[in-house]
């Protein structure tokens, strides 16, 4: 097969290998909060090398609307990314992700439009078979990322409710427009028909719209993994088309990040994959446990208690969740922490790997308020000493810490990877109040333990007064 | 270069994709997306090529529009991981 792409100069194929190098490089250098600010730097090079082979190696017939256009884009993206808060780092990722899928989606439509631009025409001008397969690959799966992470951003922005909707048979309905997306892309890619081309571009919006929506608020680590993979891929799919290495080194990554991350929040939660993307978790699951439960005796301890109890503990464990995320609680958490420290209590934090809404958003929010990341532990890294500890203090958490998932089979979160807070001499738990349920409909075992005291309360105004009361 | 050479390359990149994801640490598992985000915006390069060249008008500004949106990933993507990588901390070095 003869390209006209293969005219690029062997010294800008380097160029984008060396791109593409530093991109694993960025990535790599993420294995310790050390080296990673260095492996950002490596991506920003990479990303600007790419950029000045691209432009240094084609002809320029439009510099101004292209300065215009990247000093617009580029401008709306740092200003979002200065200002937007940690808490909202989950919608922020979603919207980027959209962003990508769309982007994916535009340049492979320009890349049908005007194919002897990508050099990717025989003699008579029809496109490569090889080539109609990939930008229609790349369109799709730019299409289902974009209307995925649509439907992700507004159900993380409360735009949308985070409950399930769940449509009758769609799982048929579903695999029919799989079906029909594999039939227009082999019509494709028989004959070059521009509306086959469109008809998979319509589906596939369709299909990543449909994909989401039965998904719930629980479920959205794992659909944001899931949408940062598929951004991954429509990348790896165009770099085909454009025989570029850097895009195609990067769409590999992503595409294997995104996966990965997919699959540690899976097995984090018990749930196979399949299982999560068919959606519906937690709409099922009826108010009736937690209306018969409100009847059962439990604890209720006040701020005062709170603060004398970690006062006079010698280990502290501290189980951030999404709850802390919503009251804005950390900044005042990590108050309450250094207090306790200079009082000589031995304070850590334990981090469920689905706490949040997205792959280590607890982690993020903790750095912001300044707690030290060498405090910050892991599950099965510190799972064993809540055994050795006087007070697990549970904030914004609750499903990750429910003992009903190691004993009780009929639960829907059974088999669930769990804190064992109910393992430290007293738990302090803090929560609105004791009607609502976690996020996964069920209640929570550890509310009714005798070494269980709940502080309910908005859990920032809770903490406050908690280190009001250690003066 | 043929199918079988960008296969190839495709293939160990997944490879090292797998390799290096799973040496990141779990407390940076949100930078590591939002870094994900901003090198996947290299499709910019396709989005470069399509608005230099003459020819198709709407080709042209449709590489336009991706040029813009790639453009906002990758200044908000690497800006956002560093502002978040620059928070984290040790333990002697209190802030």
């Amino acid at each position: 097969m003869e390209h006209v792409a293969s005219a690029v100069p062997a010294w800008a194929l380097l160029a984008y290998l060396v791109s593409g190098v530093l991109f694993i490089l960025a990535l790599r250098g993420l294995s310790s909060p050390e080296t990673s600010r260095a492996g950002n730097r490596n991506g920003m090079i990479g990303m600007g090398l790419a950029v000045a082979t691209t432009l240094a190696t084609h002809e320029i017939a439009s510099l101004p609307e292209i300065a215009a256009a990247i000093i617009l884009g580029g401008g709306v993206g740092f200003i979002v990314a200065r200002r937007i808060a940690m808490t909202a780092m989950p919608q922020l990722v979603a919207a980027f992700h959209s962003l990508v899928g769309l982007a994916a989606v535009l340049v492979a439509a320009a890349a049908f439009l005007n194919p002897q631009a990508f050099g990717i025409t025989d003699a008579s001008g029809a496109i490569f078979g090889a080539s109609r397969v990939e930008m229609v690959l790349g369109i799709a799966i730019g299409a289902i990322t974009f209307s995925g992470s649509v439907i992700a951003f507004a159900k993380l922005n409360g735009n949308m409710s985070g409950t399930p909707i769940l449509l009758p048979a769609r799982h048929i309905i579903n695999l029919a427009l799989l079906l029909a997306i594999a039939f227009f892309t082999f019509g494709f890619w028989h004959s070059q028909s521009a509306m086959d081309f469109w008809i998979v571009v319509g589906l596939s919006f369709l299909i990543g719209f449909l994909l989401i929506i039965p998904i719930g608020g629980a479920d959205m680590p794992v659909v944001v993994s899931m949408l940062n993979s598929y951004s991954g891929w429509a990348a790896a799919a165009m770099g085909f088309t454009l025989q570029n290495t850097a895009m195609i080194i990067t769409g590999a990554l992503v595409g294997s990040s995104g996966a990965i991350l997919s699959y540690i929040m899976c097995r984090a939660m018990n749930r196979s994959f399949i299982s999560v993307i068919a959606g519906g978790f937690g709409a099922e699951a009826g108010p009736a446990g937690a209306a018969a439960a409100i009847d059962r005796p439990w604890k209720r301890g006040s701020a005062e208690d709170a603060a004398f109890l970690m006062q006079n503990a010698e280990k502290v464990i501290i189980v951030p969740g999404y709850g802390m995320a919503v009251a804005q609680a950390q900044h005042v958490l990590r108050e309450m922490g250094d207090k306790l420290k200079h009082q000589g209590v031995d304070v850590r934090y334990a981090i469920h790997p689905v706490a949040g809404r997205m792959p280590g958003h607890m982690n993020v929010l903790l750095a912001e308020a300044n707690v030290p990341y060498d405090e910050v532990f892991e599950l099965e890294d510190i799972n064993t000493d809540f055994g050795q500890a006087d007070v697990a203090f549970v904030i914004g958490a609750n499903d990750v810490t429910n003992p009903a998932a190691k004993t009780d089979k009929s639960s829907p979160i059974y088999g669930m990877p769990v804190l064992d807070v109910e393992k430290a001499k007293t738990v302090l738990f803090i929560k609105r109040s004791m009607g609502g349920v976690g996020y996964a409909g069920v209640d929570n075992e550890l509310f009714y333990r005798d070494n269980t005291m709940m502080l309910l309360a908005d859990a920032k105004k809770m903490v406050e007064e908690i280190v009001k009361s250690m003066d | 270069m043929d199918f079988i050479s960008i296969l190839s390359i495709f293939v160990l990149a997944c490879f090292v994709g797998y390799y290096v994801v799973w040496s990141v640490t779990p407390a940076l598992h949100t930078p590591l997306m939002a870094v994900t985000n901003a090198i996947s915006s290299v499709i910019i390069v396709g989005a470069l090529i399509a608005s230099l060249a003459a020819g198709s008008g709407v080709a042209k500004w449709l590489g336009l529009v991706a040029v813009a949106l790639a453009s906002v990933n990758i200044f908000g993507g690497f800006a956002v991981t560093q502002r978040m990588l620059a928070m984290y901390k040790k333990k002697e070095k209190k802030g």
